[in-house]
């Protein structure tokens, strides 16, 4: 059995750069250091392997590849969506594509950040990386997320129980403060759970940011919290020396959505008149931060993106995908290491299904059983080597692990390109 | 709020992120993304046992899932992410791009009990 060190996962935001993985052959036997989750990406890498096929029919990838081109050369409004769970240089050539067929290209983050994304640009962000949060954190708010089940090993790794330069015994040196909606598992993790009323984390947040400045609030409780709560919360962030506020969908996803994000992070700009508070949003799926990442260097903007006119055009409701697909506007989609059909709402997913849809993906999902076309690809992280961004902006290289029959996404792409750029020229 | 009506929270879970490596039409993720949390005063209230078939439905889509107890709020249902929540969310984003995907308002009606 062969030992192959330092292995990156991607599953999840958190990136763990540091699994061990044992392989013999093609096969992955068993997985150090992962956390649950990055042990079954790992373990389960043979299990429901896509297979290429064009209406239902296998077939061979060139053929496929060929398949995908036609339409794709064809379309009158692309849609390009997905790209979370690849790495960065397929993510480039996804966009290469975009750009040559003048689609649209949207990311997973629409149905999960985009929210937050949305927030920062309008007014900015107070942040840091993960590992100064290892090292300086010794209050850690984390409202509407829940890390013990979408990122296991932030808790250890990075902000809860590791000893830091400035919190030299690890847990005894932070207090961690729960906000949600509901008693998760990450509350065991936390010395306080504060739990507020479904739809009222602006109203909170916004609350906390008035009585900052000095307001008298008329009212006992705001969001189920009793104001005193909320005062104690306040001066424990005052009075502590790096408080770190992290966030997830409890707060994009809920009403309120980008407004929720915004009141956070205003309330942690506040608070550095007071002390050093940082904020950040508990990202993932997989490599979603490096296709926001890639997407900005190269259009300006981080999803939404349209390039029909020569130029990127950034507007979320407009060029988002739940929405283009709702109002039925796309005539083909090129989905891409995500599965859409599973994660939007279902009258925007039904589209998808009516145009001629295109699946590269490593694994089947719900998009590859409506597919017009599937291509399999070796898997980003497992079997295709590459550059993932963990959720604090950081690059990380990405291994191959063991050898897949199939070419990866990058490869796919170039190929695809290659021909969209043969029959747009033959038909000029 | 009626006693038929509930505020559904979607999420992740351990499960839902350890089976879909598995395949997401495997028994293990199908039966994660179906199964709703309920508080155990509400189950009484709506006279269900665990593993119990509850429809689901909301003003854009409609599930027949099961349900088991668990300490969520009352009120409150939890369900994790997969096909069936995405048919109870609806398309309208308010031009941001992002559904309503959490505290959607449903209601909730016995449909069979657990054999």
């Amino acid at each position: 059995m062969e030992k192959i060190s330092d292995v990156t996962c991607l599953f999840c935001g958190v990136t763990c750069d540091d699994l061990e993985v044992f392989v013999e052959g093609d096969t992955i036997k068993e997985v150090k250091n992962a956390c649950i989750l990055g042990k079954a990406t790992f373990m389960n890498h043979k299990a429901d392997v896509a297979i290429p096929r064009i209406k239902g029919k296998e077939t061979s990838i060139e053929a496929c590849i060929e398949a995908s081109a036609e339409i794709l050369s064809q379309s009158h409004f692309p849609l390009i969506y997905g790209l979370a769970s690849t790495e960065c240089n397929a993510q480039r050539k996804a966009i290469e594509l975009a750009d040559l067929i003048g689609a649209s290209i949207d990311t997973t983050s629409s149905v999960c950040h985009s929210p937050s994304l949305q927030a920062i640009q309008t007014v900015g962000d107070s942040t840091c990386t993960l590992g100064e949060i290892k090292n300086r954190a010794d209050l850690l708010v984390f409202w509407g997320c829940n890390p013990a089940e979408a990122h296991p090993r932030h808790f250890t790794r990075y902000s809860v129980t590791p000893k830091g330069y400035f919190v030299p015994r690890g847990k005894k040196d932070r207090q961690v403060i729960l906000v949600d909606v509901r008693k998760t598992p990450s509350a065991k993790a936390a010395d306080q759970f504060i739990q507020i009323r479904p739809g009222s984390d602006y109203e909170v947040l916004t609350a906390m940011r008035a009585l900052l400045k000095g307001e008298e609030l008329e009212v006992e409780e705001v969001g189920g919290v009793p104001i005193s709560t909320l005062k104690s919360l306040l001066e424990k962030l005052k009075t502590c020396k790096f408080g770190s506020i992290h966030w997830g969908m409890g707060l994009t996803m809920s009403r309120g959505k980008h407004m929720n994000v915004m009141a956070l992070l205003l309330l942690a700009r506040d608070l550095n008149r007071f002390t050093k508070v940082v904020a950040s949003p508990m990202r993932g799926h997989g490599n979603v931060v490096g296709i926001a990442t890639v997407l900005t260097w190269q259009t300006g903007y981080p999803f939404a993106v349209n390039l029909s006119r020569g130029f990127p055009q950034y507007n979320p409701g407009e060029f988002s995908s739940v929405d283009l697909l709702a109002r039925r506007e796309a005539d083909a989609a090129l989905i891409i290491a995500a599965d859409a059909f599973a994660n939007f709402p279902r009258a925007a997913a039904e589209h998808l299904s009516r145009i001629p849809t295109i699946a590269i993906d490593a694994k089947e999902s719900m998009t590859t059983k409506i597919a017009t076309v599937v291509i399999p690809t070796a898997q980003a992280g497992i079997s295709a080597p590459g550059l993932a961004y963990r959720m604090d902006h950081i690059p990380i290289p990405v291994k191959k692990v063991v050898d897949s029959p199939y070419p990866s996404d990058q490869e796919v792409l170039k190929r695809i390109i290659e021909k969209v750029r043969s029959k747009l020229q033959n038909r000029v | 709020m009626s006693q038929s009506k509930f505020i559904l929270i979607t999420g992740r879970t351990t499960k839902q992120g350890t089976t879909i490596h598995v395949g997401k039409e495997s028994p293990e993720f199908v039966e994660e993304t179906s199964t709703v949390e309920m508080n155990e005063a509400d189950m009484k209230r709506k006279n269900l046992q665990d593993g119990d078939l509850i429809l689901v439905k909301s003003e854009y889509g409609r599930a027949i899932l099961k349900c088991k107890k668990s300490d969520i709020p009352e009120g409150l249902i939890f369900l994790a992410y997969g096909l069936p929540v995405s048919s109870l969310i609806g398309t309208d984003t308010q031009s941001i791009g992002m559904p309503d995907s959490k505290g959607l308002e449903v209601e909730i009606e016995k449909y069979g009990e657990n054999k």
